[in-house]
């Protein structure tokens, strides 16, 4: 690896999404079509898309349309179905934040008590180990049963689903802390609450953030699916909503967008994640 | 002769054996005491109980058998009248130099101001001569200034006694030295109750009052304790032309390399040997290498001590 050219790899980068874009557009050029394609052209089919009336797959001009149109206007309301795209995400990131906050607040200190206890770790145990592989939207039913509201069963389900990862690594995380920290707060006697946030707090802190991080990128998968189910607003009912309409066009943009925010969702943790590390 | 200010009885530590099988004891029978102000140096190979007294002392670790009792009270727990520094140096890495001392003197002295516990520390730091290092983080320090950092962390706190676990065995020949100078100025200047584990002869015979020599494991015991009876004024620079410096030392070395395991259970020097009461040897004066007797009973004899000349070693 020569490092000495920092503008290598966004170049291939830039390479490969122009092959993709090429591959594409061959798939879909249909020669019966005008000749000349210009943006005005463009425009208009993506509006004919938008509308249902075309259904085969788009070409990357229409995609690129559409994706102009929901960034020139991502916030409008037109009623239930017909909602901008930003306001859908937004609904959606506010579940993430909410069931992923929620999460945090419940595994992080039950977390640390596992970390810390033995006797409560091998009780909890087995808990864990039944609970931790079900797959999130299979609470849905029983949250939509006993909760009784569509938007609070999705924030559950994201709960859920972030529960875990959190959970187990600060518990792994507490569990880990040297002893050598531990005797030197002993020897000191730091009070055990002192000795919890200042020295297994920190100490643990990045392995802690590491399960936030799996949790976050987790409850960004799955909040889609569970906006499916429930339908009514946010990211994922729009994708099912859109595929109702046949509008592949707004599929692909959507698509594009859930993976803008989960890279963002994922670099903000990652920038806690470097401010708690330390070097041994 | 008056209660020595630490006072250890009988301390034992067992492990359980495997099952169906008898107890692992590592060492029993352990009895000695250290005045205040004295530094007491126990050396003894690898393996045969050194760390875990220390831990004992420091009350991190609970003997099988067995009291420590410092300043008349029996130690139950870790306290802030014991400072420790670990082998390991220990600091909490994403604390800086300061702060790592800070997190001490605000458990000592909670009522002080921010102000004070920083003024407090920095004056700590800059006795071991980091007061340029104070904002740096343990990473970026080097090994003999991590070592530094964790004995301004101990001295700061002021406790009654010092435990120190092989402080400098991982520093390189030219640190250890400077750092000894260094700490060997601090305990004259402080008179500070000292127990160190080291495993080098030289340093202990620079820094001791005395010298505890345990006997290898299992089962080890305090084998014999040996008075450095140099003047207290010792420089590393000088010390090697006090003719005692090498009687002691090879008395020291003989025990390691040749008397160390005489002491196992059946040995002819263990029947002889009785635990409680070790005997005090004396190797720096001439003559000094036979028995004094005890106050408190008879002491079996000691080796003999071969006649030795400065070239020897
Ligand atoms: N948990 C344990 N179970 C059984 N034996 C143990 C346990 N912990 C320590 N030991 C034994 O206790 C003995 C004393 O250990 P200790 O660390 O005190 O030795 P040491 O004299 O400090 O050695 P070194 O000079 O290498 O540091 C060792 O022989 C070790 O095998
Ligand atoms: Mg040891």
């Amino acid at each position: 690896m020569r490092s000495a050219r920092p503008w290598l790899a966004p170049l291939l980068s830039a390479l490969f999404l122009a092959l993709l874009v090429g591959v594409w557009y061959l798939a879909t050029y249909q020669p019966a079509a005008e000749a000349t394609v210009d943006s005005e052209y463009a425009a208009l089919v993506g509006q004919a898309a938008s509308t249902g009336a075309k259904s085969a797959m788009p070409t990357p001009g229409e995609v690129g349309a559409k994706l102009w149109e929901h960034l020139s206007d991502p916030f409008y309301d037109r009623g239930t179905n017909d909602k901008g795209i930003g306001i859908q995400l937004l609904y959606s990131i506010g579940r993430v934040l909410l069931g992923f906050g929620l999460a945090a607040l419940v595994a992080i200190p039950l977390g640390f008590v596992i970390g810390m206890s033995p006797l409560i770790y091998k009780a909890l145990d087995p808990f864990i180990q039944v609970l931790k592989p079900v797959s999130p939207l299979a609470w849905m039913p029983l949250a939509l049963y006993t909760i009784k509201d569509s938007g609070i069963s999705a924030i559950f389900v994201i709960f859920i689903c972030s529960l875990w990862p959190m959970l187990v690594n600060t518990a792994f995380g507490v569990a880990g802390v040297r002893r050598d920290w531990l005797n030197v707060a002993r020897t000191l006697e730091v009070s055990r609450l002192r000795t919890a946030f200042q020295v297994i707090l920190p100490a643990a802190a990045p392995t802690i953030m590491t399960g936030m991080r799996i949790s976050i990128g987790i409850a960004w998968l799955v909040i889609v699916a569970a906006e499916m189910l429930v339908g009514g607003t946010g990211i994922g009912y729009f994708v099912w909503n859109e595929w109702n309409n046949l509008s592949i066009a707004n599929i692909i943009s959507a698509i594009l967008f859930i993976g803008l925010i989960g890279m963002a969702l994922d670099t903000l943790l990652a920038r806690l994640a470097r401010a708690v590390t330390y070097r041994e | 002769m008056t209660q020595p200010f630490l006072k250890v009885e009988a301390l034992a530590k067992r492990y359980p054996g495997p099952a169906g099988k008898p107890a692992n004891t590592v060492f029993e029978n352990i009895h000695f005491g250290i005045a205040k102000g004295e530094f007491a140096c126990i050396v003894g190979h690898s393996g045969c109980g050194k760390t875990t007294i220390l831990n004992v002392l420091a009350g991190l670790d609970e003997a099988s058998e067995g009291v420590v009792i410092m300043d008349g009270r029996e130690v139950r727990g870790p306290s802030l009248d014991r400072g420790v520094v670990f082998q390991g140096h220990a600091l909490l890495p994403w604390l800086s130099t300061l702060k790592n001392v800070e997190f001490g003197v605000r458990s000592r002295w909670p009522q002080w101001t921010p102000k004070q516990i920083e003024a407090h520390s920095i004056r700590y730091l800059e006795m071991v001569g980091l007061g340029h290092a104070l904002h740096k983080k343990p990473a970026e320090l080097s090994g003999g200034m991590k070592q530094r950092v964790g004995i301004a962390r101990a001295f700061a706190i002021q406790p009654k006694m010092l435990l120190l676990d092989e402080p400098f065995g991982a520093l390189d020949a030219l640190t250890r030295g400077t750092i000894q100078d260094e700490l060997l100025a601090i305990v004259q200047a402080t008179h500070q109750t000292v127990f160190m584990i080291t495993h080098d002869v030289d340093e202990a015979i620079l820094l001791a009052d005395k010298v505890l020599l345990m006997s290898n494991g299992p089962h080890a015991r305090i084998a014999e304790i040996v008075d450095i009876t140099m003047p207290r004024d010792r420089s590393r620079a000088t010390i090697h032309h006090d003719p005692q410096y090498y009687r002691i030392r090879n008395h020291l070395v003989d025990f390691l390399v040749n008397r160390s395991r005489d002491y196992a259970a059946g040995a002819p020097a263990a029947a002889a040997h009785d635990p409680r009461n070790p005997p005090l040897v004396r190797p720096g004066l001439e003559g000094g290498a036979e028995v004094l007797p005890l106050p408190a009973g008879a002491a079996p004899a000691a080796p003999q001590l071969k006649p030795v000349s400065s070239a020897s070693a």
